[in-house]
């Protein structure tokens, strides 16, 4: 993670130190955030005047612009008044820096400058020499090119003729420029000055201020840079965060709007969500919006897409504000979506953390510093009214706005959950922030309460303007049309109890029409039954009638034959009489 | 001057009693005036309250950079009591004779005292 912010660093002081070249150079501190705050670093071979209360992170900030200069290749000395070299090498230990490594490399020197009011004795006039020694011997023993003084106001304390301290510290910050070190020099904050020692008369190229505010208990801490000489910077209060890799600052208020969108869509983890989608799902790098009142799904929505981004052999990253990881894998594994092997594959990290566990900005930078090393596709934050607990309505959208924005040149995902009863007004807040908009929404109707899901806008792209019930099984959840009637929409079991009145009309309906059918079918046989019958009469009819031709035809033929025997009887009688042959 | 100053180790051990020895360290830097001021300065009161008792070391950081650390030197001149115990510094060209004296816990000769500050 160092070495990659660092490479990114050195890219990108190549690319500025090109172009200020002609104004003025930079010295790279190191220190996350910082560099593209001052566009570019520190005033190379200037002092910077680090100032801030007790437990600002001065101290830190001056060890590390030291330690990440010696991985750029500068050596450093560390003067300090405060800590001695073994508490200071244990106190940076935990931010993974190795001080006694660096000094057995030659690449850092730590003088401890012990100075005892009451061991020191004033008789007559001084000079700091003795400091310039060491300054100088401590610098050509490791061939340093950066120097930090912590705290130089130790001076003030220790010794007591002001108007020499004044002179000789004049002449220190006269002589580290000649010498043409970069210096980090640090002092405590005054009351009405920035330093009680009025140190910002003598160090006017770059002064920088590191506070804390706490609001609601909670602290942030920030960084401002107040005067930077010669150079454009943001002005801004930056949060910042000290953790296990050292300092880290947040310039997201810089960002412009003009980041690359993307047309690539992705999968919402529910087919009959992307259906509504367009039939594609998100757009990868939007924003997405579920809000909805509690127990209405909204996490499990939000893991759903947890779960298809890891599916698709991407990194998911989800911030809980309201459950530990092991209940979110436990609950998620209830409606079928198996986090912890996401998690084992090292697809998906859960984060757990209490909104009040530190003020909005520090979230943000812990977010920020969070996605920044893990690097995921698509993160999701889950809910994000849990931190009203923590700021106004107004510093949470405003902490919104600078996450999403960034997520947004990173080219990654954002999801979030919303709370609606606790954000209502401040949904529109965010609204102008969001891409894609869902709703979920319960409906009491018949005494039972069902979830109905519907999409409040999803820039660019075609979406269904259905209401749609979800439905939430072992299976995960599924989305399912919803019934209208004059009563209005039907849900759950009122749905049921519908789908059955239907579907016995429509049995009834089957049945009439199978009734009319046998009935007709009925009348056919009826019908043939009838023809055959008429069909055999008119046969036996026929052949009657045939019969009587046909006997009525021999009696006509007998009778003729009767005739012309008669006849010719008759004639052989009269020949018998008048004729001579009668035999 | 200065490489003699700095070589030099003053011994003085006429007279006096010896109940108590006296080591003093002077860091200088180089021969600024405060430092030749400081030396001069020293070796009068030295031969005043502790004649034959005392020894006086000059030490230039300007040669011996790395011998400012052990005696946290950050004002020059600084002397520094070695011996009797506890170390003391004071740190100027030792004009102020008075300062000198309270601060180095010297009382006039005759009535060796010593008390804690």
């Amino acid at each position: 993670m160092a070495a990659r912010l660092l490479q990114a660093r050195r890219a990108m002081t190549a690319q500025t130190g090109a172009a200020l070249t002609a104004s003025l150079e930079k010295a790279p501190s190191g220190i996350s955030g910082f560099d593209q705050i001052t566009d570019g670093g520190l005033p190379r071979g200037r002092a910077t005047l680090v100032c801030g209360g007790p437990g600002s992170g001065k101290t830190i900030f001056a060890i590390e612009f030291l330690v990440r200069g010696t991985e750029l290749g500068e050596r450093g000395v560390f003067i300090s008044f405060e800590e001695t070299l073994s508490d200071l090498t244990r106190n940076v230990e935990s931010l993974g820096f190795d001080l006694t490594r660096l000094q057995a490399e030659k690449k850092l020197a730590v003088d401890h400058i012990h100075l005892d009011r009451s061991e020191i004795e004033e008789a007559g006039g001084y000079s700091l020499d003795g400091l310039f020694v060491r300054l100088r011997h401590a610098i050509e023993s490791v061939g340093a090119k950066r120097i930090a003084i912590d705290t130089l106001e130790v001076l003030f304390g220790g010794l007591k003729d002001q108007g020499t301290l004044r002179t000789e510290t004049q002449r220190l910050f006269r002589w580290l420029k000649e010498a043409g070190l970069t210096a980090v020099v640090t002092a405590e904050a005054g009351d009405s000055t920035l330093t009680r020692q009025g140190l910002e008369e003598y160090v006017s190229d770059c002064v920088v201020v590191l506070g804390q505010t706490v609001q609601d208990q909670a602290t942030t801490r920030y960084l401002r840079v107040i005067k930077y000489r010669g150079s454009s910077h943001g002005t801004n209060e930056y949060p910042f965060l000290i953790d296990d890799t050292g300092f880290s600052v947040v310039p997201t208020t810089s960002l412009q709007l003009d980041y690359l969108v993307s047309a690539d869509r992705i999968s919402t983890g529910i087919p009959s969500l992307d259906a509504m989608l367009g039939g594609a799902g998100f757009y990868r790098t939007s924003t997405i919006l579920v809000s909805g009142s509690a127990g209405t799904g909204k996490s499990i929505l939000a893991a759903h897409l947890a779960h298809a981004t890891c599916a698709r052999g991407e990194r998911c990253m989800i911030f809980a504000f309201e459950e530990s990881p092991s209940q979110i894998e436990r609950n998620m594994r209830s409606v079928g979506l198996d986090l912890a092997k996401w998690q084992e594959s090292g697809l998906l990290q859960l984060r757990a953390t209490r909104p009040s566990l530190y003020g909005l900005e520090m979230h943000l930078v812990a977010m920020h510093k969070a996605i920044a090393r893990f690097k995921p596709q698509a993160v999701i934050l889950d809910p994000i009214s849990s931190f009203l607990s923590a700021g106004t309505p107004e510093q949470v959208k405003a902490m919104l706005v600078r996450l999403f924005d960034w997520l947004k040149t990173q080219n990654i995902t954002g999801l979030l959950t919303c709370l609606t009863h606790s954000l209502q007004a401040e949904d529109v807040g965010i609204s102008s922030l969001i891409d894609t908009w869902l709703e979920v929404r319960d409906l009491e109707v018949a005494g039972e309460r069902n979830r109905t899901l519907y999409l409040l806008k999803s820039r660019g792209m075609r979406h269904s303007n259905q209401v749609r019930e979800l439905l939430i099984s072992d299976q995960g959840v599924s989305l399912a049309d919803v019934y209208f009637t004059q009563d209005g929409v039907l849900l759950g079991s009122a749905k049921t109890a519908e789908e059955q009145k239907r579907v016995r009309n429509e049995r009834s309906v089957e049945d009439d029409i199978a009734g009319k059918e046998r009935l007709l079918e009925l009348r056919r046989a009826t019908l043939e039954a009838q023809i055959a019958v008429l069909n055999a009469e008119h046969a036996s009819a026929a052949e009657e009638t045939q019969r009587l031709i046909r006997s009525a035809r021999e009696s006509g033929q007998r009778f003729r034959r009767d005739r012309e025997t008669l006849s010719k009887v008759r004639t052989e009688c009269g020949r018998n009489s008048d004729g001579p042959e009668r035999q | 001057m200065a490489n003699s100053v700095r070589a030099k180790a003053y011994q003085n051990e006429r007279a006096g009693n010896e109940e108590e020895r006296w080591n003093l360290r002077l860091y200088v830097a180089g021969e600024t005036p405060k430092c030749l001021q400081a030396f001069e300065h020293l070796k009068r009161i030295c031969e005043e309250h502790l004649r034959g008792r005392y020894t006086i070391e000059v030490i230039d950081l300007l040669r011996n950079p790395t011998l400012a650390q052990g005696d946290q030197i950050v004002a020059i001149p600084t002397l520094v009591r070695q011996l009797p115990p506890p170390v003391k510094k004071i740190i100027g060209d030792l004009s102020n004779t008075e300062r000198v004296v309270v601060g180095l816990n010297l009382t006039p000769i005759g009535k060796p005292k010593r008390t804690a500050k």
